[in-house]
């Protein structure tokens, strides 16, 4: 006892000082790292955000063919927001498809917010009668080999929604065949096809509910720094990151 | 000791003789989780390998100037940072590729072999060999990973390199090989707890070759 007492009386200030050297060294590297991936994040952050609204495009060019429609789409959008329909908090963006002036359709974003693991996200072009014209999915976390067969890219599960309409189908029908509705559902993965199902039923809903007003909204959501109408609100959309 | 190892047993311990998850056993989480098929594990292994040799030539580089008492915090700071602007780089720059290999990228943040190789090897030797056993010890670690990738697809849907398309390009998709058609899949082989057992059969037949 007394000699640890001893040994913390002359080792107290050197420790002292090798704490403090210690520590200094600690916080300089976490500055140097930190500072780091704020210098990385601030010099690809535009660049990340117009990938993925290019990309979102290129889906778009997927699942409709581009002749459809001559506006300039990805410039032409809105944000809506509507946490029951939508699936999340989060906001959704509607892209509006027009040709020569008229509407041909639109694509919204939407999200499953009950898939086997979290969110799934999607994309679902609906023409302006309220046809489904097709779907992607844009993110998901779900089990490779089962309930990651929704994607385009592994099988063709997606197109099932094709040419569907509110009007084509009743209330029981959208379902998976196992819970006694139209849709296939995916072997060995039951959960997935029902989220995403559910999540379609429910966004064609909103597109029906609001139809005019989604399509004559002025334009207020493009996200690249150098469109002209981001600069009136810079804010939001650094919010949105 | 390690210093006076050459460079080209450095390299076939990382291959081999020390293999990162056939002997050290580490990075497990990531690579129970991502086996599913060939090429996920592919996938895996390339980022892993990436980050690997980045940390560990970082490590080497200022292995000196690092006090012992706070070296663990200060990799792991290291890896973290480096982790996360590959994965700004290249959704920024790659985007397609990022789309492919971008979930498996914050599963190396959790992988304890960079931090193991970090310490046990960066932070005592010069740069070539630091640079040398991250890739010897990448490649090893990329090999298992597509090893049990192929056998847990093999045995759950019949298949060999579905999906290559993800990873090369649309000429890849005729790369699969079907073996068999099957409409339910064995799941026990998906799923990971067929990872385990895999792996635990990897490991027993490497012990079989070694004695």
């Amino acid at each position: 006892m007394a000699n640890s007492n001893d040994d913390n009386k002359t080792n107290s200030p050197s420790m002292k000082r090798s704490i403090i050297n210690n520590g200094m060294i600690l916080g300089l590297f976490a500055l140097v790292s930190t500072g780091l991936i704020v210098v990385t994040h601030l010099l690809t952050k535009d660049k990340i955000a117009k990938e993925i609204e290019l990309s979102l495009v290129r889906q778009l060019t997927q699942i409709v063919p581009s002749e459809n429609y001559n506006n300039n789409v990805y410039q032409d959008c809105i944000i809506v927001n509507d946490h029951d329909l939508l699936g999340s908090k989060d906001d959704q963006k509607v892209y509006r498809m027009r040709n020569n002036g008229s509407n041909f359709g639109l694509m919204i974003t939407t999200v499953a917010p009950d898939g086997y693991s979290g969110k799934i996200n999607i994309a679902l072009a609906i023409s302006n009668e309220g046809n489904i014209l097709g779907a992607n999915i844009l993110n998901h976390q779900e089990t490779p080999g089962l309930g990651d067969k929704i994607e385009r890219s592994k099988s063709d599960w997606l197109n099932q929604f094709n040419g569907l309409s509110l009007k084509q189908l009743d209330k029981e029908e959208w379902q998976v065949k196992k819970d006694g509705g139209q849709f296939d559902g995916l072997t060995g993965a039951t959960i997935t096809p029902r989220a995403v199902v559910k999540a379609v039923y429910k966004t064609i809903q909103f597109v029906e509910s609001h139809n005019k007003l989604l399509f004559n909204k002025a334009s207020n959501c493009s996200v690249s720094k150098d469109s002209i109408l981001d600069t009136s609100n810079p804010e939001e959309s650094t919010n949105g990151n | 000791m390690e210093t006076s190892l050459n460079n080209s047993t450095i390299f076939k311990n990382g291959l081999w003789d020390n293999n990162t998850a056939l002997v050290q056993l580490l990075g497990l989480c990531p690579l129970l989780a991502v086996t599913g098929s060939m090429i996920n594990g592919l996938g895996l292994g390339i980022a892993t390998t990436f980050v690997l040799v980045g940390s560990n030539v970082t490590v080497s580089l200022i292995r000196k100037h690092i006090p012992k008492e706070i070296r663990i915090p200060i990799f792991v700071m290291l890896i973290a940072s480096f982790v996360t602007n590959v994965q700004l780089l290249m959704n920024a720059f790659t985007y397609e590729l990022y789309l492919v290999l971008g979930i498996f990228i914050p599963l190396i943040v959790t992988n304890c072999a960079i931090i193991g190789r970090a310490e046990a090897f960066a932070s005592k030797n010069k740069l070539l060999p630091s640079f040398i056993d991250g890739l010897g010890q990448g490649i090893g670690f990329t090999f298992v990973l597509m090893l049990l990738g192929a056998f847990r697809e093999f045995i759950g849907q019949g298949t060999i390199l579905d999906g290559a398309h993800l990873l090369f390009g649309e000429w890849a998709k005729d790369l699969t090989i079907h073996f068999y058609i099957t409409e339910q899949k064995f799941l026990l082989a998906i799923l990971p707890p067929g990872a385990f057992i895999g792996l635990g059969l990897l490991i027993a037949f490497k012990n079989k070759i070694n004695s």
